[in-house]
């Protein structure tokens, strides 16, 4: 699965993050993806947990947080905005090929309004680390 | 603190390649796909284990070059590129086969990070990326997201593209970007890409002459070795 590279990535840049406001200890590591990225929250959780290095006290116990954050496209031409469940396939290559790289949607879906390719993707695009919550080396919360 | 954990990723996955050279000429239609494709080909024909980049999301081409029809990669903790005439080939066409991706600058940015922070390359001696024309998001994403990424210049003798492709080095020498060198493609007579290695100071590697077998050697590498143009790219190898 290429979830668990995204995943590594993820857990390698709260661990700096981590380093860089003094947490000793990581409790929570809270992570959006976007809905564009077609990964399941429960099953990018699952690969978060298994690419956790076993040697990093730092990881010790730590918890998860994933979200889905819907996708909205607003087309350039017509100025529409549409969601997945306005503009989607059923075409299993088409599918996965987006499930890799999400910018393929610009190959695969049409703004329902025009029919344009060319759309922005205004928000669920990507997968983001958006804190890490955790305690100094002192205890004191960060 | 919202971050981008893909951005972490991206020396990890490029760090087993020793060697990274984009070749880029700024022009369309000069023939970095093909010097791209043949200096990877030659690289591979000398042992050493090469990787092909295509950057060209509109119009990948290194997969007609190579005669590979381009497939989905197989996932192990990230994807693996596909094999196309012994070398690791990863591009867009894998996913969207023959359907047009047009994609605005933030998209390609996107889609280049997407494809860098979960492609497992594996060791390789070289990575060759194949830069689409222009200036534009791509270029400067390589530049600042490879920094190891050395550039091989594609010039021509026609004022037109030389002109271009003057500015393309002028950019790379302002930023600090390393240049291997300027090589003058399907050339027909004139120094003028030559002297413009010398005004900027890097090095002329070579001319790759205008050679009408090419076309027809495109999709059969080992027909594509035969050629003139090939001979001279693979001298680049040495």
């Amino acid at each position: 699965m290429h979830e668990f590279a995204l995943a590594d990535a993820v857990v390698k840049t709260a661990l700096r993050a981590a380093e860089e406001a003094g947490i000793a200890r990581i409790e929570r590591i809270v992570v959006s993806v976007g809905e564009l990225q077609r990964i399941r929250s429960d099953l990018f959780e699952y690969s978060l947990t298994q690419v956790l290095p076993g040697d990093v006290p730092a990881l010790a116990g730590v918890e998860f947080s994933v979200t889905v954050e819907p996708v909205v496209f607003r087309c350039r031409l017509c100025g529409r905005e549409f969601g997945r469940d306005e503009a989607d396939t059923d075409e299993p290559d088409a599918l996965e090929a987006m499930h890799m790289i999400p910018e393929l949607s610009h190959a695969f879906l049409r703004c329902p309004g025009c029919d344009s390719p060319d759309f922005d993707i205004v928000a669920g695009r990507g997968i983001t680390l958006q804190r890490v919550e955790g305690s100094g080396a002192d205890g004191q919360d960060g | 603190m919202a971050e981008d954990p893909r951005l972490a990723a991206v020396d990890d996955r490029l760090r087993p390649a020793r060697r990274i050279v984009a070749v880029t000429g700024s022009k369309g239609g000069i023939g970095k796909s093909l010097v791209a494709a043949a200096l990877a080909l030659a690289a591979s024909d000398r042992g050493l284990r090469v990787g092909l980049f295509d950057l060209d999301f509109t119009s990948p081409s290194s997969h007609v070059i190579l005669g590979t029809e381009p497939h989905a990669p197989a996932e192990e903790f990230g994807i693996e590129p596909i094999d196309a005439a012994g070398i690791r080939l990863m591009s867009v066409a894998c996913f969207s086969g023959d359907t047009p991706a047009p994609l605005r600058g933030t998209e390609a940015t996107n889609a280049l990070l997407e494809l860098l922070a979960i492609t497992r390359w594996g060791d390789l001696d070289l990575l060759v990326i194949d830069m689409p024309p222009g200036l534009g998001d791509t270029a400067l994403d390589v530049v600042g997201l490879i920094e190891r990424a050395e550039f091989l210049v594609v010039g021509g003798a026609s004022p037109v593209v030389l002109a271009s492709v003057e500015r393309a080095v002028r950019l790379l020498v302002e930023i600090g970007s390393p240049i291997v060198g300027l090589v003058a493609n399907m050339h027909r007579s004139g120094d003028g890409v030559a002297r413009l290695a010398d005004r900027y100071g890097v090095p002329f590697l070579g001319t790759i002459p205008y050679d009408p077998d090419v076309d027809d050697a495109l999709g059969d590498p080992e027909r594509l070795r035969s050629t003139a143009a090939f001979r001279s790219i693979a001298a680049l190898v040495d």
